[in-house]
């Protein structure tokens, strides 16, 4: 008797430490978070205190010691207008491959492509950069740049003389490099649809394009501004492949008024620049821009978790 | 010719050529490996209501989606053999589907309005596609659909809502009225009334047997009592095969094959 | 046949050309990196290139670096991303763990240059006092441990509960349960995505430059910056001198082998396994 409850109690001894063992690892999540979030707060401090809000609205970045003057705004316009084009140019994209492989494609051809697709994931950040420096800058400027800036150079975001190293190369290196994530979220999306809501419309007779326009995609249109939303997370957290070809702008001639003109992401900046700061004010400088970064990016990658699950819980499997 | 040998199947009302307004040869379904249908030769008069019943699995459902090309919409579906409507092949080469569709409409098992348009919109679907401008013209067609398929009363201050927005046996009679404003010429039903409770399932019931004065009904039902009540002729169907098709009252009261009595006795399925 | 309907035909078959335009859109610019880093990395291969150091004209040590940096974040993060996936697995069913989960959903969408930062302020300054591999290993952790945990915990859920049943009324104990019987099970789940995990950290460059900052020398020492092949091709993409840019070039041609040969590697042997 005495002997199985010893038994007993050194089991339960032995699954209790192990389970708690495990939830002291599965803390290091909020380690982790913890320590991002407190060393950017802590060290964005210093230059908040000291320049308050032109820290937000200021666009002058100098750092040479007795004139400091620190303002964020071309980086984070930077950060934004490089995303915008990201999406203008990569969401129709992985539209059509998300309805080429949910509704287009043989069955044989499913696999291969969308594997292709997801390959493009797989590319680490720098190599992107690498081959956007030394091959799609050169195919940028000579082919849709110099045109553009030669016809319609009149126009205010055409203006300037396009090298190739700019806000419209960046925007187009994040576009391919948002498409793998909305191609496959979108493709869930669309699969997620109900066949009635398909059958219904052919039954009136519709084409198999009107079925997908105005049915298809209005049906899953949520979760398809979920997939977006989470390609713009991807595009503003991006750093490598944007620094190698945006052109490091510094300063008011990096607010982004061109797509022809060299400028600057807060990932951009801090990359280019964190290692060369000298003194710590202008260090917390490049500490407040991160914390910005890292505000946005939060911001958006949980609004966009948020409405793709509950869009794919609810229509994917519980309610039809 | 093949199809003259229908009559022979056919009690009371002889099934002459000019009144068929679709009729299936040796009609044959697949999905995949497995067979559904074998060797079909159905003949459907105009102006009439044609039953299709028969136990779970007899194909009767696989049938009727031959009958608008919808059965081809399944990635592994095949068929051979024809369906004559107004005695040309649907399944010719030339034939595209967009259009057999928009002749012959479709009402399903489970109501399926469109949830992301009004009521208003769900009816006037169809014909916006084929390019009918807002204005008179498209709302006075969309009320006389809503009329026919007998709930414009009942939605007639509410056309904004969404289509979803109204009983289950309201939106059947939506998606009846959607089918109704293409003015089809011929009208499939898959079982309309089986996910209805009794009192919607009357007023469709009712509903069915008014179309047959504009429109060919062709309706799947796994109930005989309601095939006996709203149809005009039954076919039987077993295992994929018409096992036997005539007038319902002599379907009903005098069948010819022993599988028929067996079934209508409710010896099985 | 009306003039709406050839018009509604057009549209149909020229949206659908369009989709497949899109395909054909993206799959170029995969096509033209793994031909420009094949065409322009290539030559400069030897064996001499790829085991002397930066001063004899190879890039031996970023090699050896982003080896190194795979061994030490592996064996910082990988039982660490485990450890927690258990737990939510296993033992997740309430607040806390729930909590756990969302913030690793956030954690893996972190901008990494942030994570540079962090740890360069913590541990650069505040721990080894200098650029060292140790730094690059735990900033590479911080994002290897979300990616794991996330995916130990859906291969664990994926193990049926008969099985931790069957064992639970054989008087087996949870914990024992747990390690005997349902990892092995999941074995092929956490394999994947620990090695595609891996793969991941091996091309990350932002956190890098901030904690191991690049050398032209071999492995140092832990108290020493370290090359790494992103790194590598960073430094080098940006020189003015044609030789060193191709080095750049050849760095990432073995980078993208070593990222490729895994994911692939890994698609190749769960797809075998299933009988896909």
């Amino acid at each position: 008797m005495v002997r199985e409850q010893i038994c007993m109690i050194k089991k339960l001894a032995g699954d209790n430490l192990f389970k708690i063992l495990t939830a002291i690892v599965a803390a290091s999540a909020a380690v982790i978070l913890i320590v991002n979030a407190g060393t950017l707060i802590g060290g964005s401090l210093p230059v908040l205190q000291r320049f308050g809000t032109y820290f937000f609205t200021g666009t002058t970045w100098n750092p040479v010691e007795g004139r400091e003057l620190f303002g964020a705004l071309p980086y984070v316009m930077g950060t934004l207008v490089t995303s915008a084009i990201a999406l203008l140019i990569g969401v129709p994209i992985s539209l059509g491959i998300a309805i080429f492989l949910a509704e287009m494609a043989p069955k044989a051809m499913k696999v291969p492509v969308s594997y292709l697709v997801e390959l493009l994931a797989a590319v680490p950040s720098v190599i992107y950069g690498l081959w956007g420096l030394f091959v799609l800058r050169i195919w940028m400027q000579n082919y849709i740049e110099t045109p553009l800036s030669t016809y319609l150079g009149w126009i205010p975001i055409f203006s300037g003389t396009p090298f190739g190293l700019d806000i419209f190369t960046a925007g187009v290196i994040l576009a391919i490099m948002i498409i793998p994530t909305v191609a496959s979220v979108s493709r869930e999306v669309i699969n997620a649809v109900p066949d009635s809501i398909r059958e219904g419309a052919y039954s009136i007779g519709a084409t198999k394009w009107e079925v997908i326009r105005y049915w298809v995609l209005s049906y899953g249109r949520s979760g398809i501004f979920g997939a977006v939303i989470l390609g713009l997370g991807r595009a503003v957290g991006e750093t490598m492949a944007v620094t190698m070809v945006i052109g490091n702008a510094i300063g008011p001639v990096a607010m982004p008024t061109s797509l022809f003109k060299p400028g600057q992401t807060m990932s951009s900046l801090i990359a280019n620049g964190f290692l060369e700061s000298t003194t710590p004010i202008e260090k917390s400088a490049y500490m407040g821009v991160g914390l910005i970064l890292l505000l946005v990016s939060l911001l958006i990658n949980i609004g966009a978790h948020i409405m793709v699950t509950r869009v794919l819980k609810v229509k994917g499997g519980a309610v039809e | 010719m093949k199809g003259d040998e229908m009559n022979e199947n056919v009690h009371g009302e002889e099934l002459a050529l000019e009144k068929r307004k679709m009729q299936t040869i040796g009609l044959n379904a697949w999905f995949g490996a497995k067979q559904a249908l074998k060797e079909i030769d159905l003949a459907i008069k105009a102006n009439r209501v044609t039953a299709i019943i028969g136990p779970s699995g007899c194909g009767k459902s696989t049938l009727i989606r031959c009958l608008n090309r919808m059965h081809e919409l399944v990635p592994s579906a095949k068929t051979s053999g024809k369906v004559l409507l107004d005695g040309k092949d649907i399944y010719a080469s030339d034939v595209d589907p967009v259009l057999i569709r928009r002749r012959v409409g479709m009402v399903f098992q489970k109501p399926n309005p469109f949830p992301t348009m009004s009521i208003y919109d769900n009816v006037a679907a169809g014909l916006k596609l084929t390019g009918v401008k807002k204005g008179e013209s498209l709302d006075e067609t969309v009320r006389r659909s809503l009329e026919q398929a007998t709930l414009w009363d009942e939605v007639k201050n509410d056309l904004k809502k969404p289509g979803t927005s109204i009983s289950g046996g309201q939106q059947q009679r939506l998606c009846i009225a959607r089918a109704i404003a293409l003015k089809p010429e011929a009208i499939l039903m898959d079982e309309p009334c089986s996910a209805l409770d009794p009192i919607a399932t009357a007023k469709i019931e009712e509903l069915i047997v008014s179309l047959k004065r504009d429109y060919t009904v062709v309706i799947v039902t796994h109930n005989m009592q309601q095939a006996a009540r709203v149809s005009d002729f039954t076919a039987f169907m077993y295992l994929g095969q018409l096992v036997e098709y005539g007038d319902t009252t002599c379907v009903f009261e005098n069948p010819t094959s022993e599988l028929t009595e067996k079934y209508i006795t409710g010896k099985f399925g | 046949m009306s003039a709406s309907y050839i018009f509604r035909k057009f549209k149909n078959s020229l949206f659908f050309g369009l989709c497949l335009v899109c395909v054909i859109i993206a799959v170029v610019p995969l096509l033209s990196i793994l031909y420009e880093v094949i065409m322009r990395g290539a030559p400069q291969l030897s064996l001499q290139f790829l085991t002397k150091s930066g001063l004899e004209g190879g890039i031996g040590p970023a090699i050896q670096g982003t080896l190194i940096l795979i061994g030490l974040t592996s064996l910082i993060g990988i039982p660490v991303g485990v450890l927690s996936g258990v737990y939510l697995a296993e033992y997740g069913n309430n607040k806390y763990a729930a909590s756990m989960r969302s913030i690793n959903d956030v954690l893996t969408e972190f901008p990494s240059i942030v994570v540079g930062i962090t740890v360069f302020s913590v541990i650069v300054l505040g721990v080894t006092g200098s650029y060292s591999p140790i730094a690059g290993a735990v900033a590479l952790s911080f994002i290897l441990i979300p990616i794991v945990a996330r995916t130990t915990e859906e291969s664990l859920k994926l193990v049926p509960t008969s099985v931790r049943e069957a064992s639970l009324a054989l008087g087996v104990n949870k914990w024992k349960t747990t390690l005997r019987v349902v990892l092995p099970s999941a074995r092929a789940g956490l394999v994947t995505g620990t090695l595609l995990a891996v793969a991941r950290i091996a091309g990350e460059t932002a956190p890098l430059i901030l904690t191991i900052l690049g050398n032209s020398y071999f492995f140092q020492g832990f108290n020493a910056p370290m090359d790494a092949l992103p790194i590598r091709i960073w430094t080098d993409a940006r020189q003015p001198y044609a030789e060193v840019q191709a080095q750049g070039w050849s760095a990432a041609l073995i980078l993208i082998l070593i990222v490729l040969s895994l994911n692939i590697g890994v698609r190749l042997a769960s797809r075998g396994r299933l009988g896909r």
